[in-house]
């Protein structure tokens, strides 16, 4: 067991921008809200997947809605209220809080009801990045029942999916409901088991997001080279180095889909790379040739800061390192392709592993 | 030629009349008097406490007799707004009333800001009903009673400058409009800063802004009077401007409301002077000053605006500024000899007593230069003292560092045209790698005086369109409308407007296409003699 004070807050928000591959909510003002329920109640404790007590009731919880919606009207502590509706609807306690996807603040979503339930995060989380879709979570992929899902706002609603013939259909629901909510609600799932979390959550993960922050602010404070302390904590490699040259968007069933050039500089000079994103990063080709796909991480980072750049910041002119990580074992079965794979996107590409 | 640059020539070449640039740096203050695209008169003076008696003997050092009537209007580019802030100098007791009904409570107002600038400005919040949803629908219903509960609360506690920011208010002003109007009809004597006015979506970055704006507003007041007076007893009766961050003008009415605008302004004009005097559009401009050096980049006569929050006074805000770097290297940087370094130490203001060329002790970066034969200043056979090699580990040195801030600012790897200004470029060879040419045009060192004797006026707007319900052009030309409109407001003639810049992101997760516009539009400065 560890726990999540100050100082850890600030590393998780910048590994889980690393993590979240371009998405996830804004991890600035992820850090900020969890931060003043962590000044106020104290530290979050946090439980590793092997320290779950076997009775344990674990309710997965995060934001949904436009990230630009986020940075404006900045959600609160909706998350605790989502809880206690599952809670309510299903007559059991959650005895912990895990996150949904380990990307942006949406890593951190879990903190806000843990303090005010005084109860443990866990350290693991539903898809080991950011991807658009709820049912893109682990837990959905292999078999956990998506139903009854509340979706909160700020102003007191709640909706409870009751029913739904898929995960895809819960998603389907939610993404109404959060539109009309002013699309930044959040999310709570019906409780898990120990066994459940074990069998389907991504470990370790909230781990894994504080050592990259804690890697990248040491190589800043000690003038380092940041991305080579990114990949010293996590296998993987820089794919490509280069300026922005283009990011072009369009706006398609309620997604951004685009993609990003990028003119290659040092070692990638003459190369141009090419990220398609959804939301996150999808697909990296350089120059023809598909390099990288999902459920692979593509990460882009600030060359110099190390520091994560969300997919609706990019813009022209950023000098950025472009890294790979392979995607955890979870993500790359033929159940989990299915579900997140590139022909889930839409592409013909089979799906090849990154090697790191 | 074509943008901003050329439309700023051939404004000057249309006319007779003339322009008064000033630059109230730290420790300069500059001022250049313009006619066409030629300097008539410039001149450099120490900068004053009070500010404005330096500008007047600014003033007058460029103005000679008989001259005052031809001129059509001068502009200011200062730093004194970002002094005051860094000092903690009569600043106005200020509150944030933040309209958002049940969303965003559990970030108040000033939750990010450093303790002493919190404290310095009083820091009282006020949670109140009102703001918006994305698409403009209610959060929460207007309340007057409640505005009027806060404001008569915040009065005894000594507030004097308030700051509304209502949750979407870029895309819908309506609720903060409301207050405002309730608060100037009721306690005239409070300043009050509208977020929507001043800043873009993200509700801490605008309303920081728009609380730091408050916090500024007796200053500005004062100041902004002062220099009229100024003005006035010169016998100069012309409008006055003010150079905003990213470099166009606003009247000193509005810049005396908005402050806030101004704090970045000074290394713009530098920017936008090097672009002027070297008649170039894009282009790395290097600034060597006393103590340090900004090096930036200019796309299409305007300094490039940086990505990520900037910070003011250590409180982070969301402005259009430019995006420059800047090292501690300039001519007055001391040079080490074990190990071998120039700066970060400077002698500053002391270098014609310390440096060597000035019969000092002091190994400055100007001694290397002048060493090396790159300049005359003082007593060049002082300088030939200095061991040969130390003069050209020293200058590589400083010419590293810096090739090393042009290739961070560059866009791409092609080379570019390079422009040197400031008073310490002679440090620097006239090659420098990334770099296709390097310009040194003249009155190089009062460039930031002409940036601002040449700016331009501005219009920007930011809003999230339901292209579903609106469609894309009918969404695009109500933007730019607004931006148009919007530089009129600032003082551009209205048949010179054009738009610049126009910026698209759709908001992800939504269907509807729900797409925010970002749109900027120019003009040359009205009211001509």
């Amino acid at each position: 067991m560890w726990q999540i004070d100050e100082d850890a807050l600030e590393s998780i928000s910048i590994g889980a921008g690393i993590l979240g591959t371009g998405g996830g909510g804004n991890p600035y003002i992820g850090m900020l809200r969890a931060r003043e329920l962590v000044r106020a109640n104290g530290p979050v404790n946090v439980l590793g997947l092997e320290e779950l007590p076997d009775d344990s009731r674990v309710i997965c919880v995060g934001g949904m809605g436009a990230p630009t919606v986020g940075i404006e009207k900045v959600r609160g502590t909706e998350s605790y209220r989502a809880v206690r509706a599952i809670e309510k609807h299903t007559g059991e306690r959650a005895t912990s809080l895990i996150s949904g996807e380990i990307g942006g603040s949406n890593s951190l979503e879990p903190v806000i009801p843990a303090s005010l339930a005084r109860l443990p995060v866990v350290d693991g989380d539903g898809m080991g990045r950011a991807f658009p879709e709820l049912q893109m979570t682990t837990f959905f992929i292999y078999g956990i029942p998506p139903t009854p899902t509340a979706v909160c706002d700020e102003k007191g609603n709640t909706a409870i999916v009751e029913d739904a013939v898929s995960p895809t259909w819960v998603e389907r629901m939610a993404r109404a409901v959060t539109i009309v909510m002013g699309c930044a609600p959040v999310f709570a799932f019906a409780p898990m088991s120990a066994a459940d979390v074990r069998r389907t959550a991504i470990p370790g993960t909230l781990s894994l997001a504080k050592s990259l922050g804690d890697a990248v602010r040491r190589a800043q404070r000690e003038k380092q080279d940041p991305i080579e302390a990114i990949l010293a904590t996590v296998p993987g490699r820089v794919l490509f180095q280069g300026k922005i040259v283009d990011v072009e968007r369009r706006t398609t069933e309620g997604f951004a889909r685009g993609r990003v050039t990028i003119d290659g500089m040092d070692g990638d000079a003459g190369a141009q790379l090419v990220v398609d994103f959804q939301n996150e990063n999808l697909v990296a080709h350089r120059d023809s040739d598909v390099i990288v796909t999902v459920p692979d991480l593509i990460c882009i980072v600030d060359a110099e800061r190390g520091e994560p750049i969300t997919t609706e910041l990019l813009r022209y002119g950023f000098r950025v390192s472009v890294l790979g990580f392979p995607a955890p074992p979870l993500l790359k079965t033929p159940e989990a392709l299915a579900v997140v794979g590139p022909q889930a996107f839409g592409y013909e590409a089979a799906y090849v592993p990154l090697e790191p | 030629m074509s943008g901003a640059v050329a439309r700023a020539a051939r404004l000057t070449e249309d006319t007779d009349a003339m322009r008064v640039g000033v630059d109230v740096g730290g420790t300069n203050t500059d001022a250049v008097l313009m006619a066409g695209h030629r300097v008539v008169r410039k001149t450099k003076t120490a900068t004053t406490p009070d500010v404005t008696s330096g500008i007047v003997r600014a003033l007058e050092g460029v103005l000679a007799e008989g001259r005052k009537s031809g001129i059509q209007a001068v502009m200011l580019g200062t730093t004194h707004f970002t002094n005051a802030l860094l000092e903690g100098r009569g600043l106005a007791r200020t509150a944030v009333f933040r309209l958002c009904g049940p969303s965003t409570r559990l970030l108040p107002p000033f939750c990010d800001w450093p303790d002493g600038l919190r404290a310095a400005v009083g820091g009282h919040d006020y949670l109140l009903p009102g703001g918006h949803e994305f698409d403009g629908r209610e959060i929460s219903a207007f309340d007057n009673a409640a505005l009027r509960d806060a404001a008569r609360e915040a009065l005894t506690k000594g507030v004097e400058a308030v700051a509304l920011c209502g949750v979407f208010s870029p895309v819908n002003p309506a609720h903060e409009s409301q207050a405002a109007d309730l608060l100037r009809q009721e306690w005239p004597e409070l300043s009050v800063t509208l977020s929507s006015e001043i800043g873009r979506i993200g509700l801490l970055e605008r309303e920081n802004a728009a609380a730091l704006n408050a916090a500024l507003s007796r200053i500005a007041d004062r100041a902004v009077e002062a220099i009229r007076t100024a003005l006035a007893d010169l016998g100069l009766a012309v409008p006055v401007f003010f150079s905003q961050n990213d470099g166009t003008l606003m009247d000193a009415a509005y810049a005396a409301r908005y402050p806030v605008l101004a704090m970045s302004s000074g290394p713009t004009n530098s920017m936008r002077g090097a672009a002027f005097l070297a008649g170039i559009e894009n282009a790395v401009v290097v600034d060597v000053g006393g103590t340090s050096t900004d090096v930036g980049i200019l796309v299409q006569g305007f300094p490039r605006a940086a990505s990520t929050a900037v910070k003011l006074a250590e409180v982070r805000t969301n402005f259009r500024m430019p995006d420059l770097i800047s090292i501690a290297l300039g001519g007055g940087s001391i040079m080490r000899r074990d190990p071998p370094a120039v700066g970060p130490s400077s002698v500053g203001a002391r270098i014609t007593e310390e440096a060597i060329v000035f019969g000092g002790e002091t190994v400055t970066a100007t001694d290397l230069a002048v060493a090396a034969g790159r300049a005359e200043i003082g007593d060049p056979a002082r300088a030939r003292s200095l061991d040969c090699e130390l003069v050209e580990r020293g200058l590589a040195e400083v010419q590293r560092r810096v090739e090393e801030a042009v290739d961070r600012v560059k866009l791409t790897a092609d080379p570019l045209p390079l422009v040197l200004v400031g008073g310490g470029s002679v440090l620097l060879a006239d090659r420098l790698a990334g770099a296709s040419e390097v310009l040194r045009p003249e009155h190089a060192e009062v460039a930031n005086a002409i940036g601002a004797a040449i700016a331009q006026v501005g219009g920007e707007v930011e809003k999230v369109y339901s292209l579903e319900q609106v469609g894309r052009l009918d969404a695009l030309a109500a933007a730019k409308q607004e931006a148009v409109a919007r530089a009129v407001e600032a003082g551009a003639q209205p048949d010179s407007v054009e738009v610049v810049e126009v910026e698209e992101v759709p908001l992800t997760y939504l269907p509807g296409n729900a797409t925010r516009i970002r749109v900027k539009a120019v003009g040359e400065l009205g009211g001509r003699a």
